[in-house]
């Protein structure tokens, strides 16, 4: 009775190499084609372009850092989306988490800097997981119990997170000595290790939350995929009549996937302030949590697409500051169309070329099983 | 799959690389700060600066305009090893960035204006804002017919603060009786950039009775000008001149000559005088200052010009003395 | 009329997805104003086939003829032109627009949208009556009953100038009623001189409206014939390529103690519109309680209610002799801990999770239970194991326990749901459509498990629309209406008739007193 196939998944499945590779290059392989016909328009070489753009995001050690150092922060944001998205949300709040989630990671670096690098480490990240949480918690918790819809209180968040960080910088933290709304520095003992200090490269800002990053994605698939708690997520996302059916909680975990992606989001401050910068700023959150939603999408919510779509977006970010360096006619804005072109592409018009490829694919199939058969 | 199409394209792009290092004796390079090039305000006069030095000695200059707090950083030390004689860095939120790539490049002149940075390869161009704050305060004063007069800064950061003061003193100098109304934009960097709030907040200082109001806002300060022009009353612009916007009620504009320090800290970098350390810009240095011009004639009277020189003078020999706010 | 070609020819079509074989050499006559059933079980044929004639799949080889003339169909828009249209099985309806705005989507003619409506609501209304398809045609799509909007669908299909009509199992969703009300439709239909093709694995329906059958098994026509020359039992023979058992063989029930007993149950819902009200029943150790009743009329919140997924707003539950109403282990993950089984009423919305793989689906509720952990993880290759011997004991196909379960029929989605069920051995097992959607050959299966199990002692409460199920399967059968129970009466004094006045709200007994009406 091998008919059982036949009606419901009647057409035949389409490969992971397909869905995973082939679609995703096709789809960044569009975007470059109209970026490159806009550098054309401005007078300029689209070829060039995207050497610039190639060698400045991996041609030399410094660049492979900056692009990992990117990266990292895009795993972070691009998780904490993903495992939002398990459970059927959408969570748009990242970048006021990661917000939150600094300002934990600077008060720990501020005011525990007696600490013994090794216990500040685990304090500044404890701090992050938590402040980034608790930011998504109250969305959460407005969603769970009262329904209030989580697009837009995640965005509402976002503008009051970013108010809060405005005002302890301007009112409450700021460097007494200084100019500018920006806290004091850590003092050096509570700063993350770069990876030039342990390796031989030039200085970039890598440093050791890019292990950290690459261990919380094996965490988060070891989670979604491998644990009851993953499952229940899962269900929830997929089928909530289902899960309520199977004795699932769905407001439990619908904070339960808020509070993680909250968490997650909240690292980002342990790669850009603890990591880097070394002192709370305004902004360190440089649209992070809005570029991990494409990157959670490219990535398919799988850490391993996650991983790949966040060094892409790594790569656009350091290769398009090498643009903007090395030609004079690509200015900013024209590095930030490019990159929005690609978001495009590869996010919202992701099932554009779709169901043309996957004929196309069972076109290809089907002649070749027939000609095998 | 990125990897693949960089291994394929790595040879030549690097051939192209190593083609635009070798370059002329003398590279000067510019850093912008986010706001970029052409912002109307404080990026703009430090773009205007360096396109007036590359017109007179047709040198080029490299640029960079920062959009990531990131990127300070990678730009100045990034300037620096592609080697840039001069790297001139636009705004004290870079001051971080430029101490970094000077420590690394003891070699590279470094520049920054607005911020000190102590160290020996780098020169530190700061302005006396309260200086020229002062003159434009006593000018509002005295043409003040309401007595009252307003202020309107951008991000409510000391450097404005520092502006405002000036102005004030400047205002009860010329009329102790004098009421300033003081108001700033916001407290995140898009204060710098929101003409629409500039706009309201005049027409509310002005419904409070103030006549005559300084915008030290950058581009927030274009919608206070305009509010002005629209209300008849009169208003002063700040750090270019910006008589031309509206003439006929602009009173002023409270110059800050950014695009002089970026023109001679290249210039002098490249005839060899370039000297680090700190250069403090005042009335005195022409760094700061007023502009008299087609666009204000006989909106600032012959009578006030006399004055506000009269105390340019007295400000130099010390006989008056403003305050500095980051001194207090 | 018979002299002329027929209305729907198909010559030889064959049709592969990969290595399955989906129709294999299928010719087909379909005579001019005819109601034509194509019959057979889940994932047959039927529907790829009628998907080639309605454009969505083209036939890797064979020949399609209209009229007699030849007709190549690309896709739904020229099998449009050729006067086919088709009902799905699952309405293709914006539920937001109003009927008229759903008929006249995509044909809405020229710019101006006030137009292409005055023009259709003419059209509409000299068509409903045309065939006595009284819909109103500003009604809000969303707020009709099933049944009217399947009525949406045949106009929008009339309007379009159908004059072959294609149904795909339409009574699915129906009620018996509103079944009824199809098939006369259909017949006006065929008086007009339309051609409709019925496709439907129940007998019934075949038997009761068709002038011709043809019979699928397998990606194959195995059989051509006319009505009135065969029978149900000859045709369920064809179907399944073996003779079945319309009747279940059982022994006579042994009731034991009572396991659960429903006392004066009420439960409001969100609005405050009382779907249950005042149920009394009782669920007894190795007896099959039927719950029979047209859709609609508080089954599916009874059996919420006592499967812990609503809160009921009175009365009292008692679980073994344990109150279950306002106690801590009345919540659906907790009753499954002290033995009650659920298998709901909708396997799509609710047993399943479609794009899970069966070993996913076979753990869901029961995915804390130690057997399927070890410390912080889920034990993979236990779960795969355990769906492995679910699908050997319960046949279920294709075999493997990785498929997607939305790549599975519906037979054998519904043997999943009850596999993970039963084989938790529940003492109590609440069982809703048993068969809905489910082909022969799986009813047999399903309905020989339920009466095993009750032969173990544990109490079944079945609830299902299909009254030959309920009669068949049943030892006691309690009859909804309007959320109360009408009356209950065995299972062996039970007719066609007696449930159908209960069903329509007839009380026919009282608990205690026994008064005829």
């Amino acid at each position: 009775m091998t008919e059982g196939s036949v009606k419901f998944a009647a057409p035949l499945k389409i490969p992971g190499w397909v869905n995973y590779a082939l679609i995703p290059f096709i789809n960044l392989l569009a975007a470059l084609l109209i970026s490159g016909i806009v550098i054309l328009i401005i007078g300029d070489s689209p070829i060039v372009a995207l050497k610039v753009l190639i060698y400045g995001a991996f041609g030399y050690p410094e660049a492979v850092g900056y692009t990992l150092y990117y990266t990292t922060n895009f795993i972070f944001t691009g998780l904490a989306v993903a495992i939002a998205f398990h459970c059927g949300l959408f969570n748009i709040g990242a970048e006021g988490q990661a917000a939150l989630g600094g300002i934990g990671v600077s008060l720990v670096c501020l005011y525990f800097d007696n600490l013994p690098l090794w216990l500040v480490i685990p304090f500044a990240m404890t701090a992050a997981a938590i402040f980034g949480a608790a930011w998504a918690y109250i969305p959460a918790y407005l969603q769970a119990k009262r329904g209030s819809h989580i697009v837009i209180t995640t965005i509402m968040f976002n503008f009051i997170a970013a108010s809060i960080l405005t005002y302890l910088l301007v009112e409450v933290l700021i460097d007494p000595n200084g100019q500018s709304p920006e806290s004091r520095h850590f003092i050096e003992s509570t700063w993350l290790p770069y990876f030039h200090d342990f390796i031989a490269m030039p200085s970039t800002p890598l440093n050791i939350s890019f292990v950290y990053a690459l261990v919380l994605s094996a965490g988060f698939y070891f989670l979604v995929w491998h644990t009851r708690w993953g499952y229940e997520i899962r269900v929830v996302g997929q089928n909530e009549t289902a899960a309520r059916y199977a004795g699932i909680s769905p407001s439990k975990n619908i904070i339960l996937a808020m509070v993680i992606s909250g968490a997650l989001a909240g690292f980002v401050g342990i790669n850009e302030l603890q990591g880097v910068q070394h002192r709370l700023i305004l902004d360190f959150t440089g649209g992070y949590g809005f570029v991990g939603i494409a990157v959670a999408l490219m990535g398919r919510n799988h850490p391993i697409g996650i991983f790949l779509a966040a060094l892409l977006f790594g790569a656009l970010y350091q290769g398009g500051s090498e643009l903007a360096f090395e030609m004079k006619s690509i200015n900013k804005e024209m590095v930030i169309v490019i990159q929005g072109l690609i978001i495009l592409f590869s996010g919202a018009l992701e099932h554009m070329f779709r169901p043309k490829i996957e004929a196309a694919y069972r076109r290809f199939a089907t002649t070749q099983t027939a000609e095998a058969g | 799959m990125m990897k693949k199409i960089a291994l394929g394209l790595l040879a030549t792009a690097a051939l192209t690389m190593s083609g635009l290092a070798v370059a002329d004796d003398f590279k000067p390079a510019i850093v912008f700060d986010m706001g970029g090039k052409s912002d109307k305000s404080f990026n703009e006069a430090a773009f205007n600066g360096v396109e007036k030095f590359k017109k007179d000695t047709g040198v080029d200059y490299l640029e960079f305009e920062v959009t990531k707090v990131s990127e300070r950083e990678q730009a100045t030390e990034r300037m620096a090893r592609k080697g840039a004689n001069i790297v001139v860095a636009i705004g004290f939120a870079q001051a971080d960035a430029v101490e970094k790539a000077a420590t690394a490049h003891p070699d590279t002149k470094f520049t920054i204006i607005d911020m000190v940075v102590d160290l020996p390869n780098v020169q530190s161009v700061v302005f006396r804002e309260e200086q020229g704050s002062f003159l434009v305060g006593m000018a509002a004063a005295m043409a003040s017919k309401s007595g009252k007069v307003g202020f309107i800064g951008g991000m409510d950061i000391p450097l404005i603060r520092k502006f405002a003061l000036g102005y004030k003193e400047g205002v009860l100098y010329a009329n102790p009786k004098a009421e300033v109304i003081e108001n700033m934009t916001g407290t995140t960097p898009a204060a710098w950039n929101d003409p629409t709030k500039g706009s309201e907040l005049a027409k509310s200082q002005f419904d409070r009775g103030a006549d005559v109001v300084f915008a030290a806002a950058g581009g927030t300060g274009l919608g206070v000008l305009q509010s002005a022009a629209d209300e008849k009353m009169l208003a002063i612009g700040v750090d270019s001149n910006q008589n031309h916007l509206h003439p006929g009620t602009m009173l002023t504009s409270m110059l800050k000559r950014v695009d002089v320090a970026v023109y001679n800290a290249m210039m002098s970098a490249k005839n060899g005088t370039w000297q680090s350390g700190i250069q403090v810009l005042g009335l005195q240095e022409e760094g700061v200052g007023f502009s008299v011009d087609e666009w204000n004639k006989g909106v600032l009277t012959e009578d006030m010009i006399a004055t506000m020189n009269k105390a340019k003078a007295d400000i130099i020999s010390g006989k008056i003395k403003v305050t500095n706010y980051m001194d207090k | 009329m018979s002299e002329q070609s027929p209305a729907l020819e198909l010559r030889r079509i064959n049709k592969s997805f990969g290595p399955v074989h989906a129709n294999k050499d299928i010719s087909l006559s379909v005579d001019r104003g005819s109601i034509h059933g194509i019959i057979g079980e889940n994932g047959a044929g039927k529907s790829t086939l009628m998907s080639i004639v309605y454009g969505f799949y083209q036939a890797d080889s064979g020949d399609i003829f209209v009229n007699g003339q030849s007709c190549h169909i690309e896709n739904p828009q020229s099998s449009i032109k050729a006067g086919i249209g088709m009902v799905h099985q699952h309405f293709m309806l914006v539920d937001t627009f109003t009927v008229l705005e759903n008929i006249i989507l995509g044909v809405e003619g020229g710019y101006r949208l006030s137009e292409g409506l005055a023009a259709a609501r003419n059209e509409l209304i000299r068509l409903e009556k045309e065939y006595a398809l009284e819909v109103n045609v500003d009604a809000i799509v969303g707020d009709l009953p099933v049944g009217l909007r399947q009525r949406v669908e045949i106009l929008k299909a009339l309007y379009r100038g159908a004059e072959i009509l294609i149904l795909d199992e339409p009574t699915g969703v129906l009620t018996p009623q509103e079944a009824d009300h199809l098939f006369r439709i259909l017949d006006t239909l065929r008086k007009q001189g339309k051609t409709v093709i019925l496709i439907t694995h129940k007998l019934r329906e075949i038997m009761a409206i068709t002038d011709n059958v043809s019979v699928m098994r397998r990606g194959e026509m195995v059989a051509h014939v006319k009505t009135r020359e065969t029978n149900q039992a000859a045709l369920a023979e064809r179907m399944v390529g073996r003779s079945v058992l319309l009747q279940v063989e059982k022994k006579p029930a042994n009731p034991k103690d009572t396991l659960v007993s429903i006392r004066n149950l009420n439960y409001l819902d969100a609005d405050d519109v009382p779907r249950l009200k005042d149920i009394n029943l009782d669920l007894k150790a190795g007896e099959i309680l039927g719950i029979a009743g047209v859709s609609g009329n508080g089954q599916s919140e009874l059996l919420e209610v006592l499967g812990g997924m609503l809160t009921p707003t009175s009365g009292s539950i008692r679980f073994e002799g344990r109150e279950l109403v306002g106690s801590k282990a009345f919540t659906a993950r907790n009753l499954r801990k002290i033995g009650l089984g659920h298998v709901p009423e909708d396997r799509h919305r609710s047993g399943l999770i479609l794009s899970f793989s069966a070993n996913e689906c076979t753990i869901l509720g029961y995915h804390d239970k130690p057997e399927y952990n070890r410390g912080l993880r889920l034990d993979r290759k236990s779960m795969v194991e355990t769906c492995q011997s679910y699908i050997q004991k319960y046949d279920v196909r294709p075999p493997d326990p990785y498929l997607k379960a939305s790549g599975f029929s519906g037979g054998n989605q519904q043997k999943l749901v009850l596999a993970r069920e039963m084989e938790q051995n529940p003492d109590v097992l609440l069982v809703g459509q048993p068969t809905r959607g489910v082909d022969i050959g799986a009813i047999e299966f399903i309905h020989k498990q339920l009466i095993m199990m009750r032969d173990a002692g544990k109490a079944i409460l079945v609830v299902s629309v299909e009254i030959d199920e309920v009669m068949s399967i049943a030892d006691r059968i309690a009859v909804m209406f309007d959320g109360g129970i009408v009356g209950e009466i065995a299972a062996s004094e039970a007719t066609e008739t007696r449930l159908g006045l209960m069903m329509a709200g007839v009380r026919e007994t009282r608990p205690g007193a026994k008064e005829a009406v």
